[in-house]
């Protein structure tokens, strides 16, 4: 661990940290869209991912504490990075200098991280904190009505569209640099490493933005769906009596 | 004064060995005690820094690149020979030796050459050991190959960049010797003057090229590995920066000047494009392996597009004149038919000055034999660096090659301890005149630098600093103000001068060029060096008067550079006439058209000059005065070399 | 043979620290030759200049055969110029057509401060190679060359590494001014070789160290040295010396027995 923190003390190392930071958040990302696309098996089958999520708080928490100093540390090493980047060229070419093969994503890395983060607190905001509410009500337990009634809501449908091409873009770059700042590199796997990476990035923006997509299309999430999960947040229980008339 | 070689004598191959052994030793505590300076971080310079640190000198480095890894040595492209024998083949430090004293037709000291054979293996286990990464056979051992006609397989390569890599491999070494305080390098600093004192060297001035300033540096003993002084002839494949100024100012402060006309001119550069041109660069002669070199048999074919000349139509003269040697005749060999053609006006290319300055250097039938990938595989790197310098592909249209100054064999004059005429100032690599007689073979001034200073310096070193006694000299004492002040005054001089000067210092520097090309250069003749002489002492003349300095000595001043470079250049230019005057025979790469066997070879006149001529500085414009030192030849047998 | 006449602005600077600005040329290069080299062009120039008694310009250069990395500055926004795998000097005119503006401006990193026009001091270079940039060796102390078999691969691919020329337009196109690739390829040229072993790790370290007490900036993998460098070398050397430093901090190791 001491050894580890020394890492801190070079670019590479502290370039090491923010790929391995950035690819615990990379995990999860991936991990995290693969829980939402149980959206498309049903409101039961996700309210009831999303509750089993929180019937075990030891993992539950051991997941934040790792996502959050994950989070932590990445922006902290990356903005010390990005600030020492700056100052290596105290003064700029009078005539720009051209961009040979860098991409679009690279050079906006230090702007795509930043927009995540603020995505991510709204995000938060949009989900956790009681009392926004977007788009309706919110009910801990009907995950699936908040996420619905939430990306009906055009313009929250819009940034979260808007915010996952960013993680696209931020993972385009970062997928594949993680990989070279760790020195996971091989002749004959070089060309593979970066059609992987790309591969993985454009699957992880393209899954989110599909999410929203759908919802406002109403490919899933239809008004009887909703309703339905509104009732019975974890599927309808077994049929016993037919339903009493409430008035 | 009395030239005095100090080679020993005996059984050549103990010579060495009993050297050593005879010579005194410092004792290791009192290593520290003693400062040397070295100029120059070439492969000789870089080398002695590194290895006389290690052995426990304080050192000063000097180099006016702004760092010590751009020393000129960087460019070698070819490799570097080596007695080791590793393919079996007939190779032996005695054969290494006897190649050498013939290629250099027999104008060097038996006994040096034989102590840089001997050494030569060493050089390359040292190079391996640093992470030279030599070229080597897929069973992982080193592979060697036959370079400049050689009949067995001694060099060693790094594919065309052979200097880079031995340059690196004793860059590392000192850069290790810098980190370890043991060196203090001084870079972008241009040596200006040797301070001495009761004839021994004491230290020299220096020129902060960044700041202008003057300043001294003392020492027990100065080590000069500045290279050599191609550029007397302004177009050569030397680097822009390579000057005579360290080796001169030596020279007129009393070290003596050997066989400065002894110059090697190498067949295959790419031909001068324009009157603008700044450099010829250097094609590996490896090249003339499978081209056939030829010119039009009629001049008014030049213009023509070269494949549509028919055979019949044109004349392969190497392979005429030369039949069994063809186109792999010795460098300067080639190097003459091809300006004689040109002379003759069967050059093709452009028009530069008179004439066109140009040969064909044409790959149609090994392509056609062996196919263009495989031609591609051995030479694709020159013949793309020949395609960016001349727009032309090499497989479509034969290249166009013409002879330009390589390599100065001549010197300051050493004797076997690699010390001048100087006390303390010893001359290593290219600035001395020492082991390549009248003409080197390929791939052997790499040796002779890493030679000089790894393995003979050390020794040498210790002797002179075990004898002379350590008395450092003060740097407020009167030789060191009074060359101070001669530096600063000479500067001064030419700028207040060069502020109504009315030619830059290139200009007169391409017409010097030009005059030696003309009158000094691969064949000469007596009428002809008289002229010469007379054009450069009146060009010497011109340029003081003409020539034309912007700003001050105080800051960067590449005008100013040039111009100390320039008027070094016009002195010794006027020296090598002499030189050349002085040596009424033909040997090796210095050509006297008055001496010619009936087969058009040269004509040595053993008889007469088997010595080296070492030249006595007596004055600006003043006729030099000649010191002989006669060559014996023990172990090699006077011939003559044929090449038909 | 045919000439041509340019645009030409090219930066003046004085000296350290002196505030520079653009001169436009053009006038000076008129009917500059096809086949000239572009040194050779400000040769023409600088010529042309001194005749109008304004002082010539500075440019760093020495070989002009692409070998020594002294030459070097940034020819309309890229370093080197627009031809590909080559050096300032041997850059030739036929690249450019009548009448293109041309921009020469120095390297610019805070590490490669200039020293004048487009002369810049290139110093930091030489101290990172003194930070390990060698295998301890003392002369006289070498076995025998053929003793250590070295296999061909990896002599081939030190001998790639080992071709950089140390001309640091690498710095001068990273958008970080980084020198992770001149620094890799000199990491790696002795990393790879078994004679380059027992140093291994903290060689990279101490290197790694220098380079970043330079000043110069980390790399974020934008590959713009790659694509600027004239000897073509590979941003894999850098993953690779990232490797070797991630291994050397991470263990504590300082040699590869240790
Ligand atoms: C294109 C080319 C290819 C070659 N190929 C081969 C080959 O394949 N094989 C081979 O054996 N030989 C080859 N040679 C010859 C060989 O490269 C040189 O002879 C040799 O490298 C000279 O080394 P050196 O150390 O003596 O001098 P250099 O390497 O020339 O070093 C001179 C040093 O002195 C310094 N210096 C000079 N003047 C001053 C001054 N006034 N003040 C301060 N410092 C000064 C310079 O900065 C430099 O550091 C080639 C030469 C050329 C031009
Ligand atoms: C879902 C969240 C995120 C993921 C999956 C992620 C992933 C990554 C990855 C894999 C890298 C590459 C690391 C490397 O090259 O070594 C990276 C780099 C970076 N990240 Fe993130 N990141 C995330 C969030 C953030 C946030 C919130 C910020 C900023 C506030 C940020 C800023 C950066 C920066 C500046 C870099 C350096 C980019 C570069 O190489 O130029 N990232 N990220
Ligand atoms: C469109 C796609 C997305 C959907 C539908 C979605 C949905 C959700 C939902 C429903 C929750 C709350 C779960 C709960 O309250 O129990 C949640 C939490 C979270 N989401 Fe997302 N999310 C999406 C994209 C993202 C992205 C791209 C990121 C990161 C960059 C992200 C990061 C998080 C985080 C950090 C949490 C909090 C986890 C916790 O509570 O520990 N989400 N997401
Ligand atoms: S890596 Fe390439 S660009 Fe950088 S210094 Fe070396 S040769 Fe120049
Ligand atoms: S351009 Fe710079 S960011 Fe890295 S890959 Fe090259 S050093
Ligand atoms: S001048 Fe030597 S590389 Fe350009």
């Amino acid at each position: 661990m001491q050894r580890a923190l020394t890492l801190t003390r070079s670019t590479v190392g502290m370039k090491a940290l923010v790929a391995v930071t950035g690819l615990i958040l990379f995990g999860f990302v991936i991990g995290h869209l693969a829980g939402n696309t149980l959206l498309f098996a049903g409101y039961e089958t996700f309210n009831g991912y999303a509750a089993s999520l929180k019937a075990n708080p030891a993992l539950l928490w051991g997941v934040r504490t790792v996502l959050l100093a994950s989070v932590v540390t990445h922006i902290a090493l990356t903005m010390k990075l990005a600030g020492r980047n700056s100052s290596a060229r105290p003064t700029g070419y009078k005539k720009a200098r051209q961009d040979q093969i860098t991409t679009y994503a690279a050079r906006t890395m230090v702007l795509s991280g930043p927009l995540l983060f603020a995505y991510i607190l709204f995000h938060l905001a949009h989900f956790t904190v009681p009392g926004l509410d977007l788009g309706g009500e919110h009910d801990v337990v009907n995950v699936y009505g908040n996420v619905v009634r939430g990306f009906r809501v055009p313009w929250v449908a819009g940034i979260y569209i808007f915010a996952n091409i960013l993680l696209g873009l931020h993972l385009f770059h970062g997928a594949w640099s993680a990989l070279q700042s760790l020195g996971a590199n091989h002749p004959k796997y070089n060309p593979l490493r970066k059609r992987l990476a790309v591969g993985f990035a454009l699957a992880v923006a393209g899954g989110n933005i599909f999410i929203p997509v759908a919802v406002l299309t109403r490919l899933v999430g239809t008004d009887e769906q909703v309703a339905a999960s509104d009732l019975h947040p974890l599927g309808a229980p077994e049929p016993q009596d037919p339903p009493m008339p409430t008035e | 004064m009395k030239l005095e070689s100090h080679a020993p004598t005996g059984d050549i191959e103990k010579r060495w060995d009993q050297h050593r052994f005879e010579m005194k030793l410092v004792n290791p505590a009192n290593k520290r005690k003693f400062d040397v300076i070295v100029v120059g971080t070439g492969l000789a310079g870089a080398s002695a820094a590194a290895t006389l640190a290690e052995l426990g000198y304080n050192i000063k480095a000097f180099c006016y690149q702004d760092s010590p890894r751009r020393a000129h040595s960087i460019a070698a492209q070819g490799g570097i020979n080596a007695a080791k024998n590793y393919q079996n083949d007939g190779d032996s430090v005695y054969r290494l030796f006897y190649d050498t004293v013939k290629g250099g037709d027999f104008r060097s000291r038996e006994s040096n050459v034989y102590r840089l054979a001997q050494v030569s293996v060493n050089i390359i286990d040292q190079a391996v050991a640093q992470g030279v990464p030599f070229a080597r056979e897929y069973g992982g051992l080193l592979d060697n190959r036959s370079f400049g006609g050689a009949q067995v397989s001694r060099t060693f390569y790094a594919r065309g960049q052979t200097g880079q890599q031995l340059l690196l491999g004793a860059y590392s070494a000192l850069s290790k010797m810098i980190a370890a305080n043991k060196v203090k390098m001084y870079s972008r600093h241009e040596m200006l003057d040797l301070i001495v004192e009761d004839n021994r060297a004491r230290g020299i001035v220096v020129r902060n090229l960044d700041t202008g300033k003057v300043e001294a540096h003392t020492a027990d003993a100065v080590c000069l590995c500045t290279g050599g002084y191609g550029n007397v002839f302004y177009l050569s494949t030397n680097a822009k920066g390579c000057n005579v100024t360290a080796s001169w100012r030596a020279h007129k402060k009393g070290a003596l000047f050997a066989n400065p006309c002894f110059t090697q001119i190498h067949p295959t550069c790419i031909p001068p494009s324009g009157d603008y041109q700044s450099k010829l660069t250097l094609m590996s002669e490896s090249l003339r392996n499978d081209g056939r070199v030829w010119v039009p048999k009629d001049p008014s074919n030049a213009e023509k597009k070269p494949s549509s000349i028919p055979e019949s139509e044109r004349d392969y003269y190497l392979e005429r004149i030369y039949p069994s040697f063809g186109n792999l005749v010795p460098r300067d060999i080639a190097s003459r038919a091809a300006k004689k053609m040109c002379d003759e006006g069967k050059g093709v290319g452009p028009y530069v000055g008179d004439k066109r300055r140009g040969v064909y250097l044409d790959f149609a039938d090994a392509i056609k034999r062996e196919g263009e990938p495989r031609i591609m595989e051995k030479y694709g790197n020159l013949f793309e660096m020949y395609e960016r310098i001349t727009g032309d592909d090499p497989c479509e249209t034969p290249m166009r090659i013409y002879p330009a100054t390589h390599y100065t064999m001549g010197g300051v004059w050493v004797d076997y301890n690699l010390m001048s005429t100087i006390d303390g100032l010893f001359v290593l690599g290219e600035a001395n005149f020492s082991d390549h007689g009248a003409n080197r073979l390929g791939a052997s001034a790499l040796m002779q630098g890493l030679a000089d200073g790894y393995f003979v310096i050390p020794y040498t070193m210790g002797n002179y600093l075990a004898r002379a006694g350590n008395n450092p000299m003060k740097e407020e004492s009167a030789p060191v103000k009074s060359t101070v002040k001669d530096v600063e005054t000479r500067i001064q001089g030419m700028i207040d001068k060069g502020a109504k000067g009315t030619h830059t210092p290139d200009h007169f520097h391409r017409r010097l060029g030009h005059i030696m090309y003309d009158k000094c250069g691969m064949s000469r003749n007596e009428a002809g060096l008289k002229e010469g002489l007379e054009e450069v002492r009146n060009l010497r003349e011109e340029f003081h008067d003409k020539v034309k300095i912007l700003g001050s000595g105080g800051e960067l001043n590449s005008m100013l550079e040039k111009a100390g470079r320039v008027s070094d250049f016009l002195e010794l230019a006027e020296l090598m006439h002499v030189d050349a005057l002085d040596r009424d025979e033909s040997c090796g790469a210095h050509f006297r058209e008055e001496h010619v066997r009936e087969d058009g070879e040269a004509k040595r006149d053993d008889e007469n000059y088997a010595y080296v001529a070492a030249w006595e500085f007596t004055g600006v414009g003043e006729k030099p005065k000649l010191h002989k030192e006669e060559l014996d030849f023990e172990y090699v047998k006077l011939t003559q070399r044929s090449y038909k | 043979m045919s000439d041509i006449n340019l645009k030409l602005h090219v930066w003046r600077q004085e000296s350290r620290g002196a505030t520079g600005k653009f001169e436009d040329y053009s006038k000076y290069a008129e009917g500059i030759s096809t086949h000239a080299s572009f040194l050779e062009m400000l040769d023409v120039v600088n010529e042309r200049l001194a005749e109008d008694g304004i002082r010539p310009i500075v440019f760093d250069h020495d070989c002009r055969e692409g070998i020594c990395g002294s030459c070097g500055a940034v020819i309309n926004g890229v370093p080197h110029g627009p031809q590909k795998l080559t050096t300032t000097c041997q850059l030739h005119m036929r690249q450019f057509k009548n009448g293109d503006e041309i921009w020469v401006e120095p390297f610019r990193a805070g590490a490669f401060p200039i020293i004048k026009d487009l002369m810049v001091d290139r110093g930091k270079f030489d101290t990172i190679i003194q930070a390990g940039g060698f295998i301890s060796i003392r002369t006289g102390s070498a076995p025998d060359a053929n003793e250590i078999p070295v296999p061909k691969e990896v002599s081939d691919g030190a001998f790639d590494a080992a071709t950089c020329i140390g001309c640091g337009a690498c710095v001068a196109a990273c958008p970080n001014a980084s020198a992770s690739l001149f620094l890799s390829a000199k990491i790696a040229h002795l990393n790879l070789l078994p004679q380059g072993q027992p140093e291994r790790y903290k060689r990279t370290r101490q290197m790694v160290s220098a380079h970043d007490e330079a000043g110069f900036g980390g790399c974020t993998n934008h590959k713009e040295c790659e694509a600027a460098c004239p000897k073509g070398i590979s941003t894999d050397w850098i993953a690779k010396m990232n490797r070797d430093m991630l291994i050397a901090t991470i263990t504590g190791k300082d040699g590869k027995f240790a």
